[in-house]
C-alpha cells in the first residue's frame, strides 16, 4: 500500500523526530511511504482567521501536491480535519476544484485512525513502562469523531499505563492563531491543563497533535515542571526499534 | 442599557475578569456542576442525539416558515382575547409597553425572567411611564438590587456571585440577619415579595416558545414567581423574541425537554406555564403579546441563520473553557459565551463587538453539547471570514501577515527556505533548544510559555537524504 505522508508544519519544522517515527511504523506495517515534495501547509492559520481567499490559496497548492497520492496521512487530526474542510472553501462555480478537494478529503487519514481503520492494526509492539495521561486533541477527538484508534493502540503498548486527566475534555488553549490574538485567555486555559496534568499520577503526557503537545510542554518547562510530552507515534514506536 | 456592559474594549475587560480570582471560581464551579448535571439527563433520556436531530429539524423548520407561524400565532392570540404587537426595534417595544403602562396606571409591576427585556432595556422604559419595576426571579432579583448589576449568564444571571457574596448584598439592602445557606437565602427572599405579587398592577413576562396552532405562550420555570406573575395581576405583558415560536405543543413537548435538561440538567423544571386564554379562572384579564425583532429578520436567510436556532438553554457556555476563565461580563454583552460571541455582533454590530468572534478557541465544545445543533464554532469562523473579507476589520498587520502566509503556502522552495533558515533566524533567542522570550507573534506566545528551536535538519530533509541513501 502506497501512502503519501503529510508531515504538517510543525512536525517539518519542529518536530522531525515524529515524522520518523511515522515513517517507520507505516513501512514495518509494510507500506510504502513517500514524501511528495511540493507540500507545504494546510492553511488553517489562515482559515480559522477568517482569511478565506488565502486559504484558498493554500488549499488549490496542496491538492495539487497529493494528486497522485492513493492515500494521505498525516500525524495531526487537526490539520486532517482542514483538509476535510477543503470542498466547501469552493463555490459551485468552482465544480472542478470542489471534485478535486473532495478526492483529497477522502483519502486523507490521521495517522492512528489509518493504522487501526484502514490497516487494521491495534498491537504494533511496542514496550514502554511509563504511566501517561492522554491529551484527547478537540479538532481529531470531538470534531472528526476519532476517539477509538489512539486509545486501542495505547491499550497495546506493553507496560503503559494510561491514568485519568481531570478535565481531560477541556480545550488545552492553543487555537492556533487564538494563542497570540487573545494571548492572556490561552494562558489561563493551558494554565490550568498543565494543573490537572500536574495533579495527576502521570509523568508522560501523550498527544495526537503536535501543536497541543506544543502549546502544553511550553507551560510545563515554563513552570519548571519535569512531565514529559511525547506524540503518539514516539510512543508507538518505542522499544521495538 | 441594551445588550452592552460597559464601554471598555474587550481586552481590557478580559485581563480584569481574569484578575477577579473569586469570580473565576464561581464560574468553574457552576460549569462543573451544571455540565455534569447535563450529561446525566441528556444520557437518562436515551438515544441523545436522536432527540438533538428532531430539535435542530423543528428550529430548522420553523425558521423556513417563520413568517406563516407568527402570523397563524398572532391570529390565534387575537382570537382568544389578547392583542398581539410586532416591534421592529427596540423602542418600539418600549413606547409599546409605555403605553400600555400608562393606560392601566399601573405602579407596581413584577416581572419574571426575561432576556429579551434585557436586549431591549424594558424596566428603563416602564419607570420612566410610572412603573416600579420588581424582579421577581431570585438571579434576577439579586441582580436589581446590586444597584441593577447586569447578567453573566443567560439562565443563571447571578452566576458571578456565590451565596457569601449573596448574603453580604441582603445583609447591606435588605437587614438580612440570617446565614448563607442557599434555602434560608431564597426563603427571606420570598417573604420579602409576597406582597409585591398581591399589590402588583401588572406583570411581565419573557417566553420560552409560544404555540403557534393555540395561540399559547410558555414559560419554563422553577422558582413559580412566572406562574404568580402570570396569574396575579389583571394585566400581562408578555415578551418574546420573534424567533422564540413552535407549531404545535407536539413540537413544544420535545423543545421543551431539550432545554430542561441542556439547561439545568432537569427532567422537567418545577413550573411549565402554557397560557392561552386571558380572563379566565386565574388567569389575567387583559393579555398583550410584545414580538420583537429588533434586527433578528437581517439574521433570516444569511449564512447565520442556525444562531437563531437557539433556544437559551446556556448549554454552550457551561462548556466553553473561554468563558470559564473570563465569564460573563468580559463579553461586554447580556449574551455571553458561544451563543454570545455569535448573537452579539449580529445584534449590535461589528463596530462594537468585532473581537467577540475570535475570544475561542474553535474546540467545538459549544457546538458538541447544542441541544438543537447549533454549528456554532463555524457561525464564529464566519464571523472571521466576514470581519477580514467584507468588513475589513482586521489589524493591517494581520493582513500583512497573511499575505506572507499564503505566498509561503503557494511556493514549496519559500516554504522549505522558511523552514531551513528557522533555525538561524530564531538563534538569537533560543537558549538549551527553547525561546523564552520572542518577538513579533513570538511576544505574546512566550509571554505565559516556552516555544521550541526549531530542528537544525527539518523532516523534509531527512526524508531526502534518506531517500538518496537509498532506503
Amino acid at each position: 500500500m502506497k501512502v503519501s505522508l503529510f508531515i504538517t508544519c510543525l512536525a517539518d519544522i519542529f518536530y522531525p523526530e515524529v515524522g520518523k517515527d511515522v515513517v517507520e511504523i507505516l513501512e514495518d506495517l509494510g507500506c510504502e511511504v513517500d514524501f511528495p515534495k511540493n507540500q507545504t501547509c494546510c492553511g488553517q492559520p489562515a482559515y480559522n482567521s477568517g482569511y478565506h481567499k488565502e486559504t484558498k490559496t493554500a488549499a488549490k497548492h496542496m491538492i495539487e501536491a497529493f494528486e497522485g497520492a492513493e492515500y494521505a496521512v498525516a500525524p495531526s487530526g487537526s490539520c486532517v480535519m482542514m483538509v476535510h474542510e477543503f470542498p466547501a472553501l469552493f463555490s459551485e462555480s468552482e465544480k472542478e476544484w470542489q471534485e478535486k478537494a473532495a478526492a483529497l478529503a477522502n483519502k486523507t487519514y490521521e495517522f492512528t485512525q489509518f493504522v487501526v481503520e484502514v490497516l487494521g492494526k491495534e498491537d504494533l509492539g511496542a514496550e514502554l513502562h511509563r504511566k501517561a495521561a492522554v491529551h484527547t486533541s478537540c479538532h481529531m477527538n470531538r470534531l472528526m469523531g476519532i476517539k477509538e484508534p489512539p486509545q486501542r493502540l495505547l491499550k497495546h503498548v506493553k507496560g503503559l499505563e494510561v491514568v485519568p486527566l481531570s478535565h481531560s475534555y477541556d480545550c488545552c488553549g492553543f487555537g492556533g492563531t487564538f494563542s497570540v490574538k487573545m494571548p492572556e485567555i490561552s494562558e489561563e486555559m493551558v494554565e490550568e491543563k498543565t494543573k490537572h496534568m500536574m495533579e495527576s499520577d502521570a509523568d508522560l503526557l501523550i498527544g495526537m497533535d503536535c501543536s497541543c503537545l506544543m502549546n502544553i510542554k511550553g507551560r510545563l518547562t515554563r513552570k519548571g515542571c519535569s512531565i514529559e510530552v511525547k506524540h503518539i507515534a514516539q510512543v508507538l514506536n518505542e522499544g521495538r526499534k | 442599557m441594551g445588550i452592552k456592559i460597559g464601554d471598555a474594549p474587550f481586552h481590557e475587560r478580559a485581563e480584569k475578569a481574569i484578575n477577579d480570582q473569586f469570580m473565576r471560581q464561581a464560574v468553574a464551579k457552576a460549569q462543573d456542576g451544571l455540565r455534569g448535571k447535563k450529561l446525566k439527563a441528556a444520557e437518562s433520556l436515551g438515544n441523545w442525539e436522536d432527540w438533538r436531530a428532531l430539535g435542530e429539524q423543528i428550529r430548522q423548520h420553523t425558521l423556513e416558515n417563520l413568517d406563516y407561524y407568527l402570523y397563524q400565532l398572532s391570529e390565534n392570540v387575537e382570537k382568544n382575547g389578547g392583542s398581539v404587537y410586532f416591534a421592529e426595534t427596540a423602542e418600539d417595544a418600549q413606547d409599546y409597553v409605555k403605553r400600555v403602562v400608562r393606560k392601566k396606571n399601573a405602579k407596581k409591576i413584577i416581572k419574571s425572567k426575561s432576556m429579551v427585556t434585557e436586549e431591549i432595556s424594558l424596566n428603563e422604559a416602564v419607570e420612566e411611564a410610572g412603573g416600579e419595576v420588581i424582579e421577581t426571579d431570585l438571579a434576577e432579583f439579586i441582580l436589581q438590587i446590586a444597584d441593577h448589576d447586569r447578567p453573566s449568564h443567560i439562565v443563571v444571571p447571578s452566576l458571578h456571585k456565590d451565596k457569601e457574596k449573596i448574603c453580604e448584598l441582603f445583609k447591606e439592602k435588605l437587614g438580612y440577619t440570617g446565614t448563607s445557606q442557599p434555602e434560608e437565602l431564597a426563603r427571606f427572599v420570598r417573604r420579602y415579595l409576597r406582597e409585591d405579587f398581591f399589590q402588583a398592577d401588572m406583570g411581565i413576562t419573557g417566553c420560552n416558545f409560544a404555540v403557534a396552532e393555540s395561540g399559547s405562550v410558555s414559560i419554563v420555570a422553577n422558582e413559580g414567581n412566572a406562574r404568580m406573575a402570570t396569574t396575579l395581576p389583571k394585566t400581562l405583558i408578555t415578551v418574546m423574541g420573534m424567533e422564540r415560536i413552535v407549531p404545535s405543543w407536539e413540537e413544544l413537548d420535545v423543545l421543551v425537554t431539550l432545554l430542561c435538561r441542556s439547561a439545568v440538567g432537569q427532567k422537567l423544571t418545577s413550573y411549565i406555564t402554557g397560557l392561552t386564554e386571558p380572563g379566565g379562572m386565574d388567569g389575567p384579564e387583559e393579555f398583550h403579546l410584545v414580538i420583537v425583532d429588533n434586527g433578528r429578520s437581517h439574521i433570516l436567510g444569511t449564512e447565520f441563520q442556525s444562531a437563531l436556532q437557539c433556544i437559551r438553554c446556556a448549554a454552550c457556555i457551561n462548556v466553553c473553557p473561554v468563558y470559564r476563565h473570563i465569564g460573563g461580563h468580559a463579553y461586554g454583552s447580556i449574551y455571553s459565551g458561544p451563543i454570545g460571541a455569535v448573537l452579539t455582533p449580529l445584534l449590535g454590530g461589528y463596530d462594537d463587538y468585532k473581537d467577540l468572534p475570535y475570544a475561542s478557541s474553535l474546540c467545538g465544545a459549544c457546538t458538541e453539547a447544542c441541544p438543537v445543533k447549533i454549528p456554532l464554532h463555524e457561525l464564529l469562523i464566519k464571523h472571521r471570514r466576514r470581519i477580514v473579507e467584507e468588513e475589513k476589520k482586521s489589524p493591517k498587520s494581520w493582513d500583512f501577515a497573511m499575505k506572507g502566509f499564503e505566498k509561503a503556502a503557494n511556493s514549496p522552495g519559500l516554504f522549505s527556505f522558511a523552514a531551513k533558515t528557522a533555525p538561524y533566524v530564531l538563534k538569537p533567542f533560543t537558549k538549551d533548544d527553547k525561546i523564552e522570550r520572542g518577538a513579533g507573534p513570538l511576544k505574546a506566545w512566550t509571554q505565559a510559555r516556552d516555544f521550541p528551536a526549531p530542528k537544525k535538519q527539518p523532516f523534509r530533509d531527512w526524508f531526502d537524504k534518506r531517500s538518496k541513501e537509498g532506503k
